[in-house]
Order: C-alpha cells, then sequence, then structure tokens
C-alpha cells in the first residue's frame, strides 16, 4: 500500500526549504511583489473565484512571478465576479471583473508582466452604499 | 454553490469577519444513520439572539458594501433541499456555531469538492487563525490541525508555495483513505 503524506515528510520538505531560505528572502518585503487580491465573498465563490485563485497562485510561481496572492472580502462588484485587484510595484491597484481562467492568463501575460491595460477594469469613480 | 468546499470557504468567511482566532470545520458522514454533517466552530465575537434568529434571511447582512447577505441563506436552501436543517447557536462575545445536517443519501446532496483545497486556502490565507478540520467517516477520522502544521514548521510561513502544494497533497490522500465523499 502507498504510504500516505504526513506530518513527518513536511519536517523535510520543511529543511529542504530552509537551506534555500536565503536566496529568497526578498519575499519578505511585499512593496516590491505584485499583489493579487481575489474578492472572495458568496457573490464571488459563486462565480469561480476559488478557481481563479489557484490559476494565480499556481500560474505566477511557474512564470517566475514574484507574487502574494490573497483573499479579501467582497469589493461591493457582485455583478462582475470572479473581481480581483492587481498591484504591480509602482502603481495604482486596479480591479478586474468578469475573470475567467482566461482572462487571469490574459492579465498575467500582458497586465503583470508588459504592462499593456486589458478589457475588464472597473473604474475607481464608482461608489458602493453607504449605511 | 456547486459544492460543500465552497459553502464552507464561503461560511468561515463569515468567522474571519467576526476576528475569530480559532475555527474548528468538522463534517461527520454517517452511512448507517444516513446523515452527513457539516459543523463550523468559531470563536468569534458571536451575534445576539436577535441577528442570530434572522441571519438566513437574505436581506440581513452585516456588511455595509451591500444590501444582501446570501452566504447562510444559500446553504439553508442546499440543506433544506435534502431534507435535512441549518441550526445557528451564537452567543455574543463567545463565538458562533452553524451546523448543517444534511441526508447524505439524498440526490441533492452536494458532494464534497476540493476540500483540501479550501483547507489550504484558509490556512495559508489567514496565518494567525488556527483551523482544525476534523473528517470522520463512519467512525473513521482524519485531523488537520494548524498549530501541529505550524510547530513542524517552526520559522517558516504556512503560507509559502511549497508547503502550500504539500498540504494540499497530504489532505487529499487522508481524505481518500478514509474514503471521504
Amino acid at each position: 500500500m502507498v504510504k500516505v503524506k504526513s506530518l513527518a515528510d513536511l519536517k523535510k520538505i520543511k529543511s529542504e526549504l530552509q537551506s534555500k531560505m536565503d536566496l529568497r528572502e526578498k519575499s519578505e518585503n511585499p512593496e516590491k511583489m505584485v499583489q493579487v487580491k481575489v474578492a472572495m465573498a458568496t457573490c464571488g465563490i459563486a462565480s469561480g473565484a476559488k478557481q481563479v485563485m489557484d490559476f494565480m497562485i499556481e500560474e505566477l510561481e511557474k512564470r517566475g512571478i514574484d507574487a502574494i496572492v490573497t483573499q479579501t472580502g467582497c469589493m461591493g462588484y457582485c455583478y462582475a465576479e470572479p473581481t480581483i485587484e492587481v498591484k504591480v510595484p509602482g502603481k495604482d491597484p486596479i480591479v478586474f471583473g468578469f475573470v475567467t481562467i482566461k482572462k487571469a492568463d490574459e492579465i498575467i501575460e500582458k497586465y503583470i508582466k508588459i504592462g499593456e491595460l486589458v478589457e475588464g477594469i472597473i473604474p475607481v469613480n464608482y461608489e458602493t452604499i453607504e449605511k | 454553490m456547486k459544492d460543500l468546499s465552497l459553502h464552507i470557504m464561503d461560511i468561515v468567511q463569515n468567522s474571519i469577519s467576526a476576528k475569530a482566532s480559532f475555527i474548528e470545520i468538522s463534517i461527520e458522514e454517517s452511512h448507517e444513520a444516513n446523515t452527513y454533517f457539516v459543523r463550523i466552530n468559531d470563536n468569534g465575537k458571536g451575534m445576539s439572539p436577535e441577528m442570530a434568529a434572522k441571519v438566513t434571511d437574505p436581506y440581513v447582512t452585516s456588511r455595509t458594501t451591500r444590501k444582501v447577505g446570501l452566504g447562510l441563506p444559500l446553504l439553508k436552501m442546499n440543506v433544506e433541499r435534502t431534507g435535512g436543517s441549518l441550526h445557528i447557536v451564537s452567543e455574543e462575545g463567545k463565538g458562533t456555531l452553524v451546523e448543517a445536517k444534511f441526508i447524505n443519501d439524498n440526490i441533492d446532496r452536494l458532494p464534497l469538492g476540493d476540500m483540501a483545497g479550501t483547507i489550504v486556502l484558509l490556512a495559508s490565507g489567514n496565518p494567525t487563525i488556527e483551523f482544525i478540520y476534523k473528517h470522520t467517516v463512519d467512525g473513521e477520522e482524519y485531523i488537520f490541525d494548524t498549530l501541529e502544521i505550524k510547530e513542524v514548521l517552526d520559522d517558516v510561513s504556512i503560507s509559502d508555495s511549497h508547503i502550500f502544494k504539500y498540504l494540499k497533497e497530504m489532505i487529499n490522500e487522508n481524505l481518500q483513505e478514509i474514503k471521504a465523499s
């Protein structure tokens, strides 16, 4: 029977990682990294935000882009879910709507890599309801 | 929501908004009793009895970005579709328990979905919150505890992408082992 992965193996992975750690020290400075926030409230989750988040985490690493992907709550653009906010170092954050896997790929390739804007940007002048 | 893991991801966001530092997610499948319990228990700020009584109303929400809150109403709908029921027990200052009881063999009982991915996303996205995920299938149990993980990891972050991948595989294999569905 194949042995199931356990905490003991995690120790090995950890020490391997620690030996490589010094090279990756830079990741401690979030200001220099691309920051992606995926809106993950009911509206986002129901429209597939989790797949988009999984895709972002996996692909940004594969494509060698130093980035942090985090979750955030509803940004008030429920009609446009899944939405993500992308902050490239030195630029204002931009919110993209209707982000499918295909769109996410386009955002990485065009906006994050070469700074070219892609369709689906939600304008910043949108106001949310205050109560 | 397409599966239970998405519902759980959604309901746990409530616990996070309620400033919980400890969240326990437990799933209990029983073929004999034909029940499938999903429980989410947190030590967040809790709700008043009035609020707890009306949170499954879609037009009740504590947020200000919009006026509807569909997380619990959608879960309630999916639970009741199987003939089960949803219970919410909450006390201000102590925390909240959401218990969903599904009828297991009902055709509308949603599949579990990517539970490993959900747990790892939650744990790595909220490194200051401790999560326990307990899954029981007819007495066979698997427990994932972030305190335990963090002890092993020492100064390596639980949010590291290599750790992320490993933990996801670990949970997936253990869930397969107990035949979680």
